[in-house]
């Protein structure tokens, strides 16, 4: 089937998606867009979250259909131009960026917390990353970057 | 594979009339793993996410209508005040992320014993509403579950919301798992209180091939609860009430926990719950006065 959906603000359209195919499938293999990871593909980890209408899901999770005339945004829609976005960028200056995996994931259900709670508290910021798993960083600078753009 | 795509539930009950072996698929929570993983491949796919009759609640004579398609995110920012028990369990659903999609109606059409809000459906009394192009009926909470993941419903029948009534007293929910956050209930519970009619209900989750209530511990707990001469529970009441809990479990061994130890957990959760639940009463009665 044909599916026809808003990607960071662009109109994108990929054929011959499978009915049971995912919208990150189809983000990754159709529309070429890689920042989304796929990882445990069964809503555990967090890595493909994206936002679906401007909520955050975990992509593997959304029926490429189910997506038919929505807006996505993904990792790559948040920096505009070279300017990263401001939790992008306290992610590099907090080092909480390893091997970058969990990163794209990370980064938007962040950007997703402050955007609803501008200065969230440290168990905030725990609650709101719970989906989001990483086997490098150890949390801890990941928080540091969180509380730096709260700040 | 077909992908159905009904904007009405007329057309959706018209499908699923048409096409009985079409999987449901609401939140993808659950459906979409299987389908990730090959576990399952089936003929039909009716998403029903497009569907604005699912997709709202409403009260009217102190119940509840939620619409079967509500996240679980909506439910704890708009429901807490009147549904608090149900509330409770939606917030220890996955992530923030499985919470934005997951619904009600998902956890009711998987009819997982572990499902988190079946306990707190079954201890408040909830009715399910389905629908099929011969009707629509209510199956009260309790016929519900009627085996492992299986439900009432017939092949040609939709989950189109869930009646509870408004909370009239405390309600808690209280779930054992490995870690706090995503993690599936190695067993739960829920406890309901309804001082004005002198009701309790109990239910518990993820301990037996179904989530099931404790009705011998909820008569108990109606007749020994200080109702009319509020006053802190003693011991006794509530370690009884533990004990008739976990008699109503029938729970197995499996990765994630013994039937022992399940048995054991249960009745500590429903102690606990009962304690807070009732200082939840008797503060609210102290702030009436």
């Amino acid at each position: 089937m044909r599916v026809n959906v808003t990607v960071n603000g662009e109109a994108r359209q990929a054929d011959d998606v499978w009915e049971g195919e995912s919208l990150l499938f189809v983000l990754r293999e159709r529309l070429g867009l890689p920042g989304s990871k796929n990882a445990c593909e069964q809503g555990e980890c967090g890595s493909c979250t994206v936002y679906l209408d401007g909520t955050p899901v975990c992509a593997c999770l959304v029926a490429a259909g189910q997506a038919e005339g929505r807006e996505v945004r993904t990792v790559e829609g948040l920096a505009e131009g070279d300017r990263l976005d401001p939790v992008q960028q306290s992610f590099v200056d907090a080092g909480a960026v390893q091997c970058g995996f969990c990163t794209p994931g990370l980064v938007i259900a962040a950007h997703d917390l402050l955007n609803r709670v501008p200065n969230p508290g440290d168990e905030e910021i725990r609650e709101a990353l719970a989906g989001n798993l990483c086997r490098c960083t150890g949390y801890e600078k990941i928080l540091e970057a969180v509380r730096a753009v709260a700040r | 594979m077909d992908f159905l795509r009904p904007a009405t539930l007329a057309e959706a009950l018209a499908a699923k009339a048409e096409r009985p072996e079409a999987v449901p698929l609401a939140g993808g929570t659950d459906v979409m793993v299987e389908l990730n993983f090959d576990h399952r491949r089936p003929a039909a796919l009716l998403d029903l996410t497009r569907i604005a009759e699912l997709a709202g609640w409403a009260t009217h004579d102190d119940t509840v209508r939620l619409g079967a398609g509500v996240p679980y995110t909506r439910v704890i920012t708009e429901l807490g005040d009147e549904l608090p028990g149900l509330a409770m369990a939606a917030r220890t659903v996955g992530s923030p992320q499985i919470r934005n999609r997951g619904t009600v109606g998902g956890n009711l059409g998987a009819a997982s014993p572990a499902g988190d809000t079946h306990p707190v459906l079954l201890a408040t009394g909830a009715r399910v509403e389905v629908a099929s192009v011969r009707g629509t009926r209510m199956i009260p909470a309790d016929e519900f579950y009627v085996g492992v993941k299986k439900h009432a419903l017939a092949p040609d029948e939709l989950i189109v919301a869930v009646h509870l009534p408004v909370a009239a007293g405390p309600q808690q929910f209280a779930k054992v798992g490995t870690r706090n956050a995503m993690v599936i209930a190695v067993c739960s519970f829920a406890v309901a209180l309804d001082p004005r009619r002198r009701r309790a209900g109990a239910a518990i989750g993820s301990a037996g091939p179904t989530p099931r209530r404790a009705s011998d511990a909820e008569e108990f707990l109606a007749g020994e609860l200080p109702w009319d001469a509020p006053a802190p529970l003693g011991d006794a009441v509530r370690r009884r009430f533990g004990e008739l809990v976990a008699e109503a479990a029938a729970p197995i061994d499996d990765v994630r926990g013994t039937a022992e130890y399940r048995r054991h957990a249960l009745a500590v959760l429903a102690r606990r719950t009962l304690g807070w639940a009732w200082q939840d009463y008797l503060g609210g009665r102290r702030t009436c006065a």
